[in-house]
């Protein structure tokens, strides 16, 4: 760990991923997330990485491809109407198996929205979001710390399973300043990248060539080749769920599912009411795909707890994998903002004082 | 005996798609022939279009990606940013890069990457079975221009090597075309120089390549031929647009 230092989180996330060995990243600017871009224009060309300002995210996320497809560690950021213009790009990526680190730093929307803080691509991000039958790994922080963390994470991830993984925070992830101390540097490297990386013949040693693509006009191949993905995101399912509990030793009432920012204000919130004597446990998908659907099943089936609720930045698209986790064994309910301000621990308190009546 | 006209090393043994009179398979070849005299076939990446050209990559032995539609510039700028040292051309077709993919091939040129575009201009789509593309000649019957090429409407066709030479950035811009053995000659030459200049690490290049499409312009081979030459090389004229400085 390196010694504890101030620092903004876009500008954290830049350097985590220098430190995971990321030394190329292609991005084109949007609020609230531009210091990342800035931030590496400047550092990348220090320790000798590639820096490029893309002329659009749908170019960028192409770049994106072609360099992945190389076998090269590369990543690249935005913010919600720039995701949905790379989207295109993913399923591409997602289709053609290449592993590559994506961060969405959500602002409100739709259409231009606002620049302020939103989790509304819940959806966008966990359901698809292009075309096709494709899953990202996503990976949502609640602090700068975590998101370092989850950066330093999301490479050997996106290796392991040849697939994109999305860093999504909101807004405030992005312009927070925080403490944060960086993990050891990530000395891994991808291992069997000669086996389907177009990095020239002569690179591995080869006589025959490798060949990245996403087409497949034989309906058996192409069948194939989604039965081929959707047992990799049934791997994740399998073993990537992350999620973190909080008060749930307690016999809690009401169980809150909250993630990133929100849930930093949910756990203010909680501390609060324990402190009025009314105890309220949180299950926070630190995965929100693969989705800690058993982990909620289960907090969600103890005697005490009367009803679960989702608590986001956003109109109810969380609110929907968090039924499908409790199974109707509790009612749940739905309580978001998404203008741009974040719901306060005093607004937080009365929702749930109010659906404890 | 000894042979004295082989398949390059840089061709499969695979048998084209392409219809009869179509000059996909003359323009492959040629690359091919490059790639092989140049010694580079270890070290290239190509990246096949969507169009009629996809299927690109069951024609050539050597390390392949496959683009969406109108992104291969993009793709090419990533892997020559972070492997400078592989060689790498996109192969598009006109409704890839002068429509949908006109940011792309614009940017990247005016960037300088530096990698080879073969610029395939047959002046209608041909994969999807016909349709206007903004390289369709005036009153030209396509299958969404069923009386003809307004341009009035649909503006004058684009003319890509001129439209790139205007950029200030040096580069390799020519034009050619592959539909008479006389052409196809200073073709290759061309496509060689492309590589050539991009194995120097000198600039972006492309090869303009007007071509037939005797299928979807409802032609035979040899009538093709003659309305590319008579129709379309008068419009779009052969010769270098731009050398690197």
């Amino acid at each position: 760990m390196s010694k504890k230092i101030l620092m903004k989180g876009n500008e954290a996330i830049g350097e985590a991923a220098i430190r995971a060995g990321c030394l190329n990243y292609f991005a084109y600017p949007i609020t609230p997330q531009t210091e990342i871009a800035e931030y590496l224009s400047r550092r990348l060309p220090e320790v000798g990485g590639v820096f490029l300002q893309g002329e659009s995210e749908v170019a960028v996320s192409y770049m994106i491809f072609g360099a992945a497809a190389c076998g090269e560690r590369i990543f690249t950021t935005s913010s919600s109407p720039g995701v949905s213009l790379m989207c295109e790009g993913i399923s591409y990526i997602a289709g053609a198996q290449l592993p590559a680190v994506f961060v969405n730093i959500m602002r409100g929307g739709p259409g231009l929205g606002g620049i302020l803080p939103s989790q509304a691509d819940y959806f966008q991000a966990t359901k698809g979001g292009g075309h096709g039958d494709y899953r990202m790994l996503i990976m949502a922080p609640e602090s700068v710390q975590e998101a370092v963390e989850m950066m330093m994470l999301a490479f050997p991830l996106a290796e392991k399973y040849l697939n994109p993984v999305m860093i999504l925070g909101d807004g405030l992830i992005g312009q927070m300043m925080e403490p944060v101390q960086f993990p050891d540097d990530l000395k891994s490297e991808p291992t069997n990248k000669d086996d389907w990386a177009t990095n020239g013949m002569d690179t591995r040693k080869s006589n025959s060539r490798n060949l990245i693509k996403s087409l497949f006009l034989d309906p058996e191949l192409l069948n194939n080749n989604n039965l081929t993905l959707k047992a990799k995101y049934d791997r994740m399912k399998q073993d990537e769920v992350r999620f973190e509990s909080y008060n749930i030793e307690s016999d809690y009432k009401v169980l809150i599912v909250s993630f990133g920012t929100m849930s930093r204000v949910c756990k203010t919130a909680i501390d609060n009411l324990k402190a009025e004597g009314f105890e309220v446990g949180m299950i926070r998908p630190q995965t929100l795909f693969p989705f800690p659907e058993k982990a909620i099943e289960d907090a969600v089936s103890k005697d005490s707890c009367n009803l679960a609720v989702s608590i986001e930045m956003s109109m109810g698209q969380m609110v929907e994998d968090v039924e499908r986790s409790v199974k109707g064994k509790r009612p749940v309910e739905w309580y978001g903002k998404c203008g741009g301000d974040v719901p306060t621990p005093e607004e937080i308190m009365d929702v749930v004082k109010k659906l404890r009546t | 005996m000894a042979k004295a006209y082989k398949k390059p090393e840089a061709l499969s043994d695979a048998h084209t798609h392409y219809c009869p009179g179509c000059t996909h398979g003359v323009i492959h070849r040629l690359i091919a022939e490059v790639i092989d005299e140049l010694g580079i076939r270890g070290r290239t990446v190509g990246i096949a279009p969507v169009g009629c050209a996809v299927l690109a990559y069951n024609y050539f032995t050597f390390d392949f990606q496959e683009a969406a539609h109108g992104r291969a510039p993009a793709m090419a700028t990533g892997i020559k940013r972070v492997r400078p040292d592989l060689i790498v051309f996109t192969y598009q077709g006109d409704g890839d890069l002068a429509s949908i993919g006109m940011a792309e091939i614009i940017h990247a040129a005016n960037r300088g990457e530096k990698f080879t575009t073969i610029f395939v201009n047959n002046a209608v789509y041909g994969m999807t079975g016909g349709q206007m593309a903004p390289t369709t000649m005036p009153d030209q019957v396509t299958t969404t221009s069923p009386f003809g090429r307004d341009t009035a409407d649909c503006g004058m066709p684009i003319k890509v090597a001129e439209l790139l030479s205007a950029l200030q950035t040096p580069g390799y811009i020519t034009r050619q075309t592959a539909i008479k053995p006389k052409y196809i000659v200073k073709t290759k030459k061309a496509i060689k120089q492309a590589f050539k200049y991009q194995m120097e690490g000198r600039c972006f290049s492309i090869v303009e390549v007007i071509s037939t499409c005797p299928t979807n312009w409802g032609m035979t081979p040899l009538e093709a031929v003659k309305w590319a030459e008579e129709v379309m090389l008068p419009y779009y004229k052969l010769g270098d647009y731009k050398l690197p400085e």
